[in-house]
């Protein structure tokens, strides 16, 4: 007998591909937002499983914060190389030159925040009326209750009060102009379903994310990698430790944890018996319990 | 140090990982009846929170009366419900076992809810009615009831909760068995679970009830990870609605046509005779390709590309059936309809319906009733509210191919959009003409 429809990762992964060709016909100009993380190269892929062998009927957009780690900037360089397709760059430091974000100042400094700008700008400007991105609803609660579909307006606001209802696998892609959708293929995926399937599916991910040797320094309570956009002064610590991230973020606000996973397999394990959420190490949802809500309102990810 | 432990890793966990399936639930029932709490007995007992979730509950300031943590905080995600301390959305949420994975979509159970709970209801194959045993049926329980049974949700669970009020009471739930039955009989719900919980202490949501020894069936958790579920989807009849046309037109693909979607129901198999909907025209299966593989044989729920032996004009919109059992072809459809919006139905107005990747004009010919969902009564009515379910006739402006919602939910669902506010503003099951 056929097994292939019948496990879960199978379900998932018939799901996403559903929702990518969903957006392929729903709108004119979609364009899939990529991070250079994990949850955004799984979407790469289940694209190429959506589209090949034809081209994807969208471009990939990085939004690029000038202080990722140089590990994610060479991956995706090599993964554009790789599958053919469009990449547009939206950088961050455009945005503090045109001076319409200011870059902030002290240790904690982060440019995590002014990307929103960036991003903003990078989706007027190439009309983007979807944006396809890597977001799961396990991540965090506010993201628990967001739909697959999430009109936003044309400030880039998200409007929990306003959600469309999602019935069946319908979805409704239907906007004014000046409003674009967010779409979220992998919204009813876990951490461990990502991990899975990137296992199951052999899908190369940047280095960091498996563990390897660093310098880091403790920054309120967090390791973080030891770099200069971290504005270190003699304060800091430098300490040569075994770390993996668990996330591709802005190296400002992606704290390492300690670990000797450097094989998936390892990955694997370490999250199943771990006890702190993926989320968990990420400092910009620490500011407060409804911090992702408000970024969201915001226009973020 | 998160120390990673290399000889615990087995390869032999791999196989579990990849039989599981997945199941997605959704819990009818209000704040009073303990509903959050059950699904937070729920996560917490199979030990789906993590750490830092489980600091975050511990520093909130909500507490049971006896000091416990509130677990039905694990549910309530927007600002706004945390103030109201009511939950107002859908929220999903996930958690696994060693036999399955779960999707629980978490629905207010307060009438000016009634369309968050159809639209948990649509994404779900079994549905948790929680009826608190202080009070037995009330009138939000036959609520409850009518749209599992409008939704035609198979399979449903009555757990009557806090049995810990009320001594763990056999007589109290034997009582409440035999009401809820009658009920079911009249929305005729087939296949209903009793089972007596009490989601604040624990008692059967994972582990069976030490308190309870009269009764002899399956905890909650039990009962989800072993029950059959999606049978009918699988044995439905063949059915594809083409999301999009895969055509590379480079020098090495030039002829290559693929028609992408994912298979409704039923299985397509090579050289199966298929037929184009709605224009009818007939053609064989020439090659059938999933992840970049040809297969001989696809099944429900899986996306796939089609491949068809003539070159016939097929696009968006258009649906690929089995051709020994077609759908029905029609512009004039009878349907029930769940109204969502806050601007009441107008039937004077040209809607959009959106019946998988198809989108047609249509307008609301007759509305026929609208039900009182407390009661069950059928009222003559000239339109619909927020919340009201009825029954009304359409015309589309394009004929439509589609099964009647109790033979294929895929096929038998569609949504209503307003063409002024872009919102959805109604769920339609089709239904057979009532005359």
């Amino acid at each position: 007998m056929n097994k292939q429809d019948t496990t879960y990762l199978d379900q998932l992964e018939a799901e996403a591909i559903f929702i990518l060709r969903e957006v392929a016909g729903q709108f004119e100009k979609p364009a899939l937002l990529f991070s250079g993380g994990k949850d955004s190269i799984t979407l790469v892929r289940l694209a190429e499983k959506a589209f090949r062998p034809g081209k994807f009927p969208f471009p990939l957009v990085h939004i690029d914060t000038g202080h990722n780690f140089p590990e994610t900037i060479s991956f995706r360089d090599d993964m554009i190389a790789r599958i053919g397709e469009k990449l547009i760059i939206g950088h961050v430091q455009d945005s503090i030159d045109q001076g319409k974000v200011i870059e902030q100042t002290g240790k904690n400094a982060s440019r995590n925040a002014l990307q929103t700008v960036t991003l903003l700008d990078t989706i007027a400007e190439g009309k983007f009326d979807a944006c396809i991105g890597g977001a799961r609803r396990d991540e965090e609660k506010a993201r628990a209750k967001e739909r697959i579909f999430s009109v936003r307006d044309e400030f880039g606001q998200w409007d929990p009060k306003r959600q469309r209802p999602e019935l069946w696998n319908i979805y409704n892609g239907k906007i004014h102009k000046g409003e674009n959708v967010r779409v979220f293929p992998i919204s009813n995926w876990t951490e461990l379903d990502v991990w899975n399937y990137i296992r199951r599916e052999n899908i190369a991910l940047p280095s960091i994310y498996f563990a390897h040797e660093r310098d880091v320094i403790t920054r309120n309570g967090q390791l973080m990698a030891a770099a200069d956009c971290l504005n270190m002064d003699s304060d800091d610590q430098i300490e040569r430790r075994n770390v993996r991230f668990r996330t591709v973020g802005d190296m400002t606000c992606t704290a390492a944890v300690e670990s000797d996973a450097d094989q998936i397999d390892y990955i694997i394990e370490e999250i199943k018996m771990s006890k702190i959420s993926e989320r968990g190490a990420r400092m910009d949802d620490k500011v407060s319990e409804a911090a992702m809500e408000d970024r969201k309102k915001g226009g973020y990810f | 140090m998160i120390k990673c432990l290399r000889p615990q890793w087995k390869t032999a966990k791999k196989g579990d990982i990849f039989n599981m399936d997945l199941l997605k639930f959704f819990t009818a029932g209000s704040v009073d009846d303990g509903k959050s709490t059950l699904i937070g007995r729920l996560l917490y007992d199979s030990e789906s929170i993590l750490a830092d979730q489980l600091e975050a509950l511990q520093q909130s300031n909500r507490k049971n009366d006896d000091g416990t943590i509130d677990l039905a905080i694990l549910t309530d995600g927007l600002k706004a419900e945390r103030e109201q301390g009511i939950t107002i959305d859908v929220a999903y949420k996930y958690f696994q076992t060693d036999k399955r994975k779960f999707i629980i979509a978490d629905t207010p159970g307060h009438i000016q809810y009634t369309r968050n709970m159809v639209t948990g209801a649509s994404n779900s194959d079994l549905a948790i009615i929680l009826v608190d045993a202080r009070n037995g049926v009330v009138e939000q329980t036959v609520r409850h009831s009518f749209i599992v049974s409008l939704l035609e949700l198979k399979h449903v669970v009555v757990c009557i909760n806090k049995m810990d009020m009320v001594d763990f009471s056999e007589d109290t739930f034997n009582k409440i068995h035999k009401t809820y039955s009658e009920i079911a009989l009249k929305l005729q719900l087939k296949q209903v679970t009793y089972i007596p919980v009490s989601a604040l202490k624990g008692d059967n949501i994972v582990n069976r009830s030490q308190n309870m020894s009269w009764y002899t069936g399956k905890s909650l958790l039990d009962h989800l990870e072993t029950i059959e579920v999606n049978e009918d989807i699988k044995s439905a009849q063949a059915r594809m609605p083409v999301q999009w046309v895969i055509r590379p037109q480079t020098d090495e693909l030039h002829d290559y046509r693929g028609y992408a979607g994912r298979v409704l129901s039923g299985s397509f198999r090579l050289n199966d005779q298929i037929t184009v909907l709605p224009s009818g025209i007939r053609s064989e299966i020439s090659k059938i390709e999933t992840n970049m593989q040809e297969l001989d044989e696809v099944h429900s729920g899986t996306s796939v590309t089609l491949h068809l032996k003539d070159n016939i004009d097929i696009g968006r919109g258009d649906i690929l059936v089995n051709s020994t059992h077609e759908p029905i072809v029609s512009q004039s459809i009878e349907a029930d309809l769940c109204w969502m919006d806050t601007k009441p139905l107008d039937t004077s107005i040209l809607y959009l319906l959106q019946h998988n990747s198809k989108v047609t004009k249509c307008k609301i010919r007759d509305i026929l009733h609208k039900v009182n969902i407390n009661t069950l009564e059928k009222i003559e009515t000239d339109t619909f509210q927020l919340n009201d379910i009825g029954r009304i006739v359409i015309r589309t402006a394009e004929p439509l191919a589609f099964d009647l919602y109790q033979e294929n939910k895929l096929n038998g669902g569609a949504i209503l959009i307003d063409p002024r506010t872009n919102l959805t503003v109604g769920a339609l099951m089709f239904r057979a003409s009532e005359e």
